[in-house]
């Protein structure tokens, strides 16, 4: 992973980004942001349906996601700009869709990245099991830490991401080999944990229900099109980075259910904050109770970085764009990044990391999510409705169309649904949140943005207009 | 069509704006959590014989409960603690309603919104 020249992506006559990053790293700023759902947050799906509707919403949730990622990639290959999915709705949609999906990026991933802290911290103190230690500090030190280093440089972020993304990821897959997958009874005991009594404890409303963390397992796969100003051949990288991630993760998605699911009980495995973890202390192996100790952290780390970079990004591209106050849209001097987001968003990180627990953060960042995935199945009739195919230069074009973005829609629907089972009226506020701060842009805020330069694109006039 | 000039924005302005939106965030975020509506209805059905039977665990689930470091009794509490689905249809019926006005809104103000780029994007030329 190696970059040769150093050439800055020319925005105006104003410091833009650096175009210096190639597929790998989209891989890792995709998978570094996501893996961590593997090591905690999917198993609370086995708290609300059972062990088997962990598993169910693994390969659903995994369809929903592979829907995100074919859109996305076509999407992003033809709309190549900082902010990945707030670009799009700007081009397709109209700037108040713009501005929400920016507000859904930075909620998804500051929430993210606070129960990424929050992991990482409660893991240190589960380990140390000093009395009296405190989560606090661990907090605070990692989201500073990161946030500095998204401050210096994102080639040097992006390049962290990738070694300890790819640590974590060797680390399920070691443990995976080591518990001798093929054969039950020796160290994995699937057939006495999940039993046709025990499988779906709440029937399909439990499988139902499950959806809500389902999403845990891959959410954050599409912050792979927040790097798009910073990449060099964005046709080329961002499809290829981002399907890529996908496929490693729906692997280490079900390897992880297997091992997790064979040796603990389903309500244990419901409630623990690190199921892999946990899985590395029952085979009785200490270098696998420490190797998967290690990963828990590294994946943490490597998603809270990813999400640090990407929130910074698309709340740059607010500011940008006028959206929000243009203040925000300096660019350092020096390291060429959004400072001034990256140094706003952190006490809010902050603040949440210490007032709100793990898994009501986790909901924050899936309801944010769930929306933006509702944006997507609309936005992709809407671009191919506007430019059909063959109007414009797409750099990837996704098979089986409108198959995928009904596909998504309705998974959207019932993942709504399953919000509503456990976290409706919080689902209800948010709602009412960007309802109420929609009403600000729109009869307020947009006073203040230049109106054709919010089409940046090279394309032809949009059919119907 | 004419093309639009925005007003220029204070400082002042600038900074009103930002605590807006600060403001908005952490009472979006903030408040559900401190009137305790986060969190999913949950509820133990206490058992009075807490055995390792009793709790519905088989030997092989008993033996990795006591490798974690658990007895039946204080595994009761987490193995009891159990969802209680009840679907409350006027709950759901404003939550329906509230995402379906709010994503009707937002394609409809952003559509008239949009009519402005694309004019002034394309009939200047």
């Amino acid at each position: 992973m190696t970059t040769t020249v150093l050439e800055p992506a020319i925005h105006g006559d104003r410091v833009s980004l650096l175009r210096v990053l190639g597929p790998a790293h989209v891989w890792a700023l995709g998978v570094g942001i996501v893996l961590v759902g593997e090591f905690t947050g999917w198993n609370f799906s086995a708290d609300k349906g059972g062990a088997l509707a962990a598993l169910i919403v693994c390969w659903i949730v995994g369809l929903l996601y592979t829907s995100v990622a074919m859109i996305d990639s076509e999407v992003t290959s033809t709309v190549a700009a900082a902010g990945g999915q707030y670009a799009q709705a700007k081009h397709i949609v109209g700037p108040l869709m713009a501005f929400n999906v920016a507000l859904f990026l930075v909620f998804a991933y500051t929430m993210l990245e606070v129960s990424d802290a929050i992991l990482l911290g409660d893991t240190i103190v589960a380990k140390a099991g000093v009395e009296g230690l405190t989560h606090n500090s661990f907090i605070a030190a990692t989201i500073v830490v990161l946030a500095w280093l998204n401050y210096r440089g994102v080639l040097m972020t992006l390049n962290v991401n990738f070694v300890i993304t790819a640590i974590a990821y060797i680390s399920i897959v070691i443990l995976f080999f080591s518990v001798s997958p093929w054969t039950q009874g020796a160290v994995l005991k699937l057939n006495e944990l999940v039993t046709p009594g025990n499988a779906l404890p709440y029937g399909w409303i439990g499988v139902i229900a499950a959806f809500q963390f389902g999403i845990w397992y891959y959410l954050g796969i599409e912050g792979t099109t927040q790097a798009a100003e910073e990449v060099r051949s964005p046709a080329r990288s961002l499809p290829y980075g981002t399907m890529a991630g996908m496929i490693t993760l729906l692997i280490a998605a079900a390897m992880t259910w297997y091992v997790c699911a064979s040796l603990m009980p389903w309500e244990y495995l419901g409630i623990t904050y690190y199921p892999l973890w946990d899985a590395g202390k029952l085979t009785g192996s200490p270098l696998l109770e420490n190797l998967l100790f290690i990963a828990t952290l590294l994946a943490a780390l490597a998603s809270a970085n990813g999400c640090i970079n990407d929130a910074a990004r698309a709340w740059f591209s607010l500011g940008r764009d006028r959206y929000l106050p243009s203040w925000f849209s300096a660019v350092h001097p020096k390291y060429r990044t959004p400072y001034r987001s990256i140094l706003f968003l952190l006490p809010i990180g902050l603040a949440f990391a210490f007032i709100a627990d793990l898994n009501q953060a986790i909901t924050f960042s899936i309801l944010s999510g769930v929306l933006q995935y509702t944006f997507m199945s609309i936005n992709i009739m809407m671009f191919r409705k506007k430019w059909p195919l063959g109007t414009i230069r797409r750099g990837y074009t996704h098979p089986f169309h409108p198959l995928p973005a009904i596909v998504l829609f309705c998974l959207c629907v019932v993942t709504f649904f399953a919000i509503f089972l456990g976290f409706g009226s919080q689902l209800i506020a948010m709602t009412i949140f960007y309802f109420l701060i929609s009403l600000w842009f729109h009869f307020y805020r947009y006073k203040f943005v230049r109106r054709g330069d919010q089409f940046t694109m090279p394309w032809p006039k949009p059919q119907g207009y | 069509m004419s093309r639009y000039t925005p007003p220029e924005q204070s400082k002042a302005g600038q900074v009103f704006d930002i605590v807006v939106v600060v403001v908005a965030i952490f009472v979006a975020l903030w408040l559900p959590l401190k009137l305790g509506l986060a969190g999913a209805a949950k509820s133990i059905d206490a058992l009075d014989a807490k055995t390792w039977e009793a709790l519905g665990q088989n030997p092989t689930m008993a033996a990795i409960w006591e490798k974690l470091g658990y007895t039946p009794e204080t595994a009761h509490d987490i193995i009891q603690n159990r969802f209680h689905y009840v679907i409350d249809w006027p709950t759901l019926i404003i939550m329906a309603a509230v995402l379906i006005g709010y994503f009707v809104f937002l394609f409809r103000a952003s559509d008239r919104e949009y009519r402005d780029v694309i004019n002034e994007k394309f009939n200047d030329k």
